[in-house]
């Protein structure tokens, strides 16, 4: 099973740590990981904006350093959703629609192409409030969403349940987004950091000693808006948990 | 830091109301500015907010109470598409049945037909007073200020819409027009504009002195209007759906019934009926029915008349557009508002548009597309309103789209333009890219820039800048992979 590894650009530059784990964790499973040292950017900053043409580059990029491989697993769900849902600015080649249909977030790959079921080197005994990233909640399918009658599922805390230690706290609004969204925390700033600070309160509100996400970038923006409170909650991707990187 | 956690009742109702976005002529709204002016009215924007959440809440509620409620909102979205695709046969039958039962029914192209039609029937009928319940396409069309030219008095029925209309505002929201008002706010208006006690906030005392005010009008008044939730094509009947019953004082008190309403509005049978009003009030409000749900199916006995007006504005344009049709079928229920994230901070009224939340994101720049060219990117795309949607609107995808359809009509402001032409060259070029974040310190003058996307202050005026590294991912793969000969190629 040939592995191509995608770490994000804003993960490449302010979370190093993050794509480390990643890679360590994966080596644990004996897969042909290779990393494509070409690699840049999934291009979902212009395509959220709507620049097609200025998306459609970097898309193609991408297509050529991962289109040799069987499966391409990166560590973030809004990435993941780039590219399966929304690689639609360059023509859908087979190997465009070969990568598309064979990117996989890690919680997917874990969970539901190599299965693991044991974390026996990881140990994370605190009070845990999972975040999930839109993209990774709604457009992947990561767990049921507030909004619909089906039954509950998952797919971060099935991973974590694997951890010993791990306990979880439950928020008031489990599934509202955090107000990251990309350019918009910029482009719309102020009710980016609204959302951000009543995301933020409700974690602290909950007990969580950390809040972990499959996503660095909404945990980016609730970190700053939770160091700037003075709040001391403690923000990790869920790779670092399931590497036991933490203890 | 700014943000309080305990704002307490008191603090409400000494805060002055936060007012909506500046509307200049075509210029394209800033609805960022109005929401940033409503966030820094910290109670307000805390009262809507939970107010609106708490709907959410009900909503939640009452749909694990329904055993089916995801076939029904398939069945309702099918029923919509069906008849959408065949819009012209069901209306043409709605008009041909509404005719038997002695309705007179008329076509309007725009808004200003609409509302000519409208004033011409009021004037054969030597109206001098209508009153009228909450409807959007009157809001839509400016139905009220162009009657009230006339020389007619306007009396809307329904509170919330009545407070919005003496305080001289929009209604924030489609369900309820007063949302992002405190009682204290409400009680300023009734003071300046009713007469009524100064200082006296009490909801009950309120809503009675509304009601007092206008049961007067309502008596003497010579037409009465409604909107109309749902026409029954099969019966050539309009139902109307209310929880103060003012839709029936308005249509039952005059002689004269004016119904305007959107032609997209109207369903094939009245076996269809059920469906939506099982949804309806339940994605609305959280309650199982609305309290009146009426059936107008001709005019009263006795002399009384009843006249319907199908409107078009835009409607036939948008359903011949592929990508953004399925707007069209929306009933109006509010729940994308309610569950919206960024409405609830920003308040209905900074999105400077009759439709505001989600579905106004959508519908706004089918209207005009360069006066509401911000408005698609007021969203995160998290995507919750597709998912509380009764008819299953893609709203969160449309909302992509526009985006997409604005940036390729030029509608893109300068500032992202410069941004996403200079991402787009960097991002698709390793070697660009690398030397862009070759060291620690030219990563730390540049990365903000470029992966925030914007400058420093954006991202650091309320929120605390990430640590930044001293090497990327990349060059310590390098460094332990590469050099050691570790790649597996
Ligand atoms: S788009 Fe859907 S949720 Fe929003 S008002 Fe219309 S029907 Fe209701």
């Amino acid at each position: 099973m040939k592995v191509g590894l995608f770490i994000p650009c804003y993960m490449d530059a302010l979370e190093p740590e993050v794509g480390v784990s990643t890679l360590k964790l994966l080596e644990r499973f004996n897969l042909d990981i290779t990393y494509p040292f070409d690699q840049t950017c999934c291009g979902q900053l212009m395509t959220n904006t709507g620049c097609q043409k200025e998306a459609a580059a970097t898309e193609a990029l991408f297509v050529k350093n991962f289109a040799y491989f069987d499966y391409i697993v990166m560590p973030s769900g809004s990435c993941t959703h780039q590219v399966r849902a929304n690689f639609t600015a360059i023509e859908q080649t087979e190997d465009v629609k070969h990568v598309r249909r064979n990117t996989y977030d890690l919680v997917e790959f874990l969970h539901d192409i190599i299965r693991v079921d044991a974390f026996p080197w990881a140990s994370f005994p605190y009070k845990v409030a999972i975040h999930y990233n839109c993209n990774a909640l709604r457009g992947l399918r990561h767990a049921s969403m507030s909004e619909l009658r089906e039954p509950y599922f998952s797919k971060p805390k099935d991973l974590l349940k694997k951890v010993r230690g791990v306990e979880f706290v439950d928020l008031e609004r489990p599934d509202e987004c955090c107000g990251f969204g990309g350019t918009f925390s910029v482009f719309e700033e102020g009710v980016s950091a609204k959302m951000g600070q009543d995301k933020v309160i409700d974690q602290y509100k909950s007990g969580a000693e950390y809040v972990v996400s499959a996503d660095s970038s909404c945990l980016m923006h609730q970190k700053g808006c939770a160091q700037r409170m003075k709040l001391p909650l403690k923000y990790v991707h869920i790779v670092q948990i399931l590497n036991g990187d933490l203890q | 830091m700014s943000v309080n956690m305990n704002l307490n009742d008191d603090a409400l109702q000494h805060e002055t109301e936060p007012k909506g976005a500046i509307i200049n002529g075509n210029k394209p709204i800033d609805q960022l500015e109005a929401a940033n002016r409503f966030i820094l009215a910290q109670a307000h924007e805390k009262m809507h907010d939970n107010r609106l959440w708490d709907l959410r809440k009900k909503r939640d509620a009452q749909m694990h109470l329904i055993p089916e409620w995801e076939e029904l909102r398939q069945l309702a979205s099918d029923i919509k598409e069906h008849t959408l695709e065949h819009l012209a046969y069901y209306l043409e039958i709605f008009e041909k049945n509404a005719k038997a039962n002695g309705i007179h029914v008329y076509w309007a192209i725009d808004a200003e037909e609409c509302n000519a039609i409208a004033i011409k029937i009021m004037k054969d009928h030597k109206t001098r007073t209508l009153v009228k319940s909450k409807s959007m396409l009157g809001e839509e069309c400016g139905l009220r200020h162009a009657v009230e030219k006339e020389g007619i008095i306007v009396i809307e029925t329904d509170l919330g819409e009545r407070i919005q209309q003496l305080d001289n505002e929009d209604p924030s929201h489609v369900v309820v027009p007063a949302v992002h008002k405190s009682r204290t706010d409400v009680s300023r208006v009734f003071t300046k504009t009713l007469n009524a006690q100064a200082g006296n906030n009490d909801i009950h005392y309120l809503a009675e002195t509304q009601r007092e005010t206008n049961r007067p009008y309502i008596l003497k008044a010579e037409a009465g209007m409604t909107g109309g939730n749902f026409l029954v094509a099969e019966t050539g009947a309009v139902v109307v759906c209310t929880n103060e019953g003012n839709a029936d004082l308005s249509a039952n008190t005059p002689k004269l019934h004016i119904v305007t309403v959107g032609i997209e509005k109207v369903i094939p049978k009245l076996e269809h009926l059920a469906v939506f009003i099982r949804l309806l009030s339940r994605s609305a409000l959280g309650s199982p029915i609305t309290q009146y749900t009426s059936y107008f199916r001709g005019p009263r006995q006795q002399g009384g008349e009843m006249h319907v007006i199908l409107v078009d504005n835009t409607r036939s344009t948008r359903l011949a557009d592929k990508q953004f049709k399925a707007g069209l079928k929306c009933i109006r229920c509010g729940a994308c508002m309610n569950t919206c994230p960024v409405f609830r901070r920003s308040g209905g009224l900074s999105y400077g548009s009759t439709y505001a939340g989600p579905i106004g994101l959508i519908l706004s720049p089918g209207y005009n597309k360069h006066k509401f060219r911000n408005l698609p990117f007021a969203s995160t795309l998290n995507g919750s309103c597709a998912n509380v949607c009764p008819v299953k609107i893609n709203i969160h995808e449309q909302i992509f789209t526009w985006r997409v359809v604005l940036a390729e009509k030029g509608e893109l402001s300068f500032t992202k333009r410069v941004m996403m032409q200079a991402a787009g060259k960097i991002l698709a070029h390793p070697s660009l890219y690398r030397a862009a974040i070759s060291n620690a310190d030219r990563a730390l003058k540049y990365l903000p820039h470029f992966l925030v996307y914007n400058n420093l202050n954006t991202w650091g005026r309320q929120r605390d800048l990430p640590f930044t590294p001293k090497e990327t991912f990349h060059s310590w793969y390098e460094r332990n992979y590469m050099k050691k000969g570790k790649v597996h190629e």
